[in-house]
């Protein structure tokens, strides 16, 4: 699966998105949205707003090595996206839990 | 003082609460709650009536879950509970433990952490994953965990763990310092001339017996044992069992000789109840004798076992004794395993059994 390349520091500037995040994750966090919209330049920098809206969210979407936990996958106008992929102005970021469990 | 009596399950998809009155006959079922999550050990606060249950999602992650309300409402964090930037990231909590409101979690990969703020945030207890035998743990069969915590009740200082396949370590200044407490415990699965290491051993389950500061119990995938210093030499007292080869250990809430277990056939034979047959077993003398309790229990066609924290007594008198099966049966016994009757059926997976007794 192609990733994006993670941006130089200096290009990294807010751009609104449109996020959507999983049932499963809503369910963990009372009030919050299936969809809304976030300023942040990175995958990263959304989630730690995702993070400041809603205490304890970065932990259940990122594990410390850091990186996206194994079995969340974030698509970003169809693409793959790591901690470090941009937010083009205007995309719309998809925050899925993967095919796991038994 | 009218109390109720609830068992606290950890399974596959979820953690159950069980509640009943003082006679202990009908049970009421609350449940799934945290998410239907795995989770692995459901404890009580004694002293709050607070219920707090660890576990770890594949999606999300490791949580400790808790409710003031008996399961009514819950919060989960893992504020802290992480080993640094770089390490294998935590994947799930495989124990708890209180003290004296002190909350302690056992987690994946093996290591221990405190929280004091009633699981809220968590502070990694750095030394025992510091100590120079770390390298060389190997993994058991479920991973690398710490699964059992002992916190002497008397002396919050003094703390025992267990980690497969590293073996019982002992700390006795909080956590800051360990050693590795093996002794006289067999690793089968080494060579012939190394079945008593330092550390390495399989141990399954680690109890400590009420009122006597330095006896513990340890059910060991080679064996089981009894301490009478505090884990620094251990005997053998397998001797009248079916099988070396158990997980669970349950201790007598007041008699410091009275003991449950429930072997299984074998580690490579299907993990079952001896002959398809389930007993408990009970020594009433420390180890030196055994006794099968079966009345009630099915007697063909069993093939189940019972996981390491799947067994429990309560503090009734006669104490109540409880298993809950990897089929997702649970079973009661309220008068110390003389007899035995089935509380649920058709549950996920039971992976861990606490009790609580509470002011009505």
């Amino acid at each position: 699966m192609p990733t994006r390349a993670p941006p130089h520091p200096a290009e990294a500037s807010p751009a609104r998105v449109r996020v959507r995040l999983p049932g499963a994750l809503v369910d963990l966090f009372p009030g919050a949205p299936r969809s809304l919209d976030i300023d942040a330049a990175t995958v990263r920098d959304m989630i730690e707003e995702l993070n400041r809206r809603w205490p304890g969210m970065r932990d259940r979407l990122c594990d410390t090595t850091p990186a996206v936990r194994r079995h969340i996958n974030i698509f970003i106008d169809g693409e793959r996206a790591r901690l470090e992929t941009r937010l083009p102005p205007g995309a719309e970021v998809f925050i899925l839990t993967a095919i796991s469990g038994g | 003082m009218a109390t109720d009596t609830c068992l606290l399950l950890g399974t596959k998809k979820g953690a159950f609460i069980l509640r009943s009155d003082e006679s202990r006959r009908d049970w009421a079922l609350g449940g799934p709650y945290c998410e239907t999550w795995p989770t692995n050990h459901v404890i009580a606060d004694p002293a709050t009536g607070t219920i707090y249950a660890g576990g770890g999602n594949e999606w999300f992650g490791p949580a400790v879950w808790k409710s003031t309300d008996m399961g009514k409402t819950w919060t989960h964090s893992s504020e802290g509970l992480a080993y640094p930037e770089g390490e294998q990231p935590v994947k799930a909590v495989w124990s708890l433990a209180i003290h004296d409101g002190v909350l302690y979690a056992g987690v994946q990969p093996a290591g221990l952490f405190r929280s004091d703020d009633g699981g809220e945030t968590w502070k990694h207890l750095e030394g025992l994953r510091n100590h120079p035998s770390r390298p060389h743990w190997n993994e058991g069969g479920a991973g690398l965990i710490l699964h059992v915590i002992v916190v002497d009740p008397e002396d919050g200082d003094r703390i025992w763990v267990g980690i497969s396949a590293a073996g019982v370590f002992y700390s006795g200044d909080g956590g800051r310092t360990w050693e590795p407490r093996n002794s006289g415990t067999r690793a089968d699965f080494f060579p012939e001339d190394q079945r008593y290491p330092e550390f390495g051993q399989c141990v399954h389950s680690l109890v400590k017996a009420s009122g006597k500061p330095q006896r513990l119990y340890q059910q060991n995938h080679c064996g089981m044992y009894v301490s009478e210093d505090g884990g620094r030499k251990w005997i053998s007292i397998e001797a009248g069992l079916p099988s070396d080869f158990g997980f669970p250990a349950a201790a007598h809430p007041r008699d410091p000789d009275t003991l449950y277990l429930l072997p299984l056939n074998g580690a490579a034979q299907g993990r079952f109840v001896p002959d398809a047959r389930a007993a408990v077993w009970r020594t009433r003398d420390a180890g030196r004798s055994w006794e099968d309790l079966r009345e009630g229990l099915p007697q063909q066609n069993a093939y189940f076992g019972v996981l390491r924290q799947a067994m429990a007594t309560d503090r009734h008198d006669p104490a109540g004794v409880y298993f809950g099966t990897n089929t997702g049966s649970l079973y009661g016994s309220i008068d110390e395993g003389a007899t035995w009757q089935p509380i649920a059926h058709h549950l996920p997976p039971v992976l861990s059994v606490e009790t609580l007794v509470t002011p009505r």
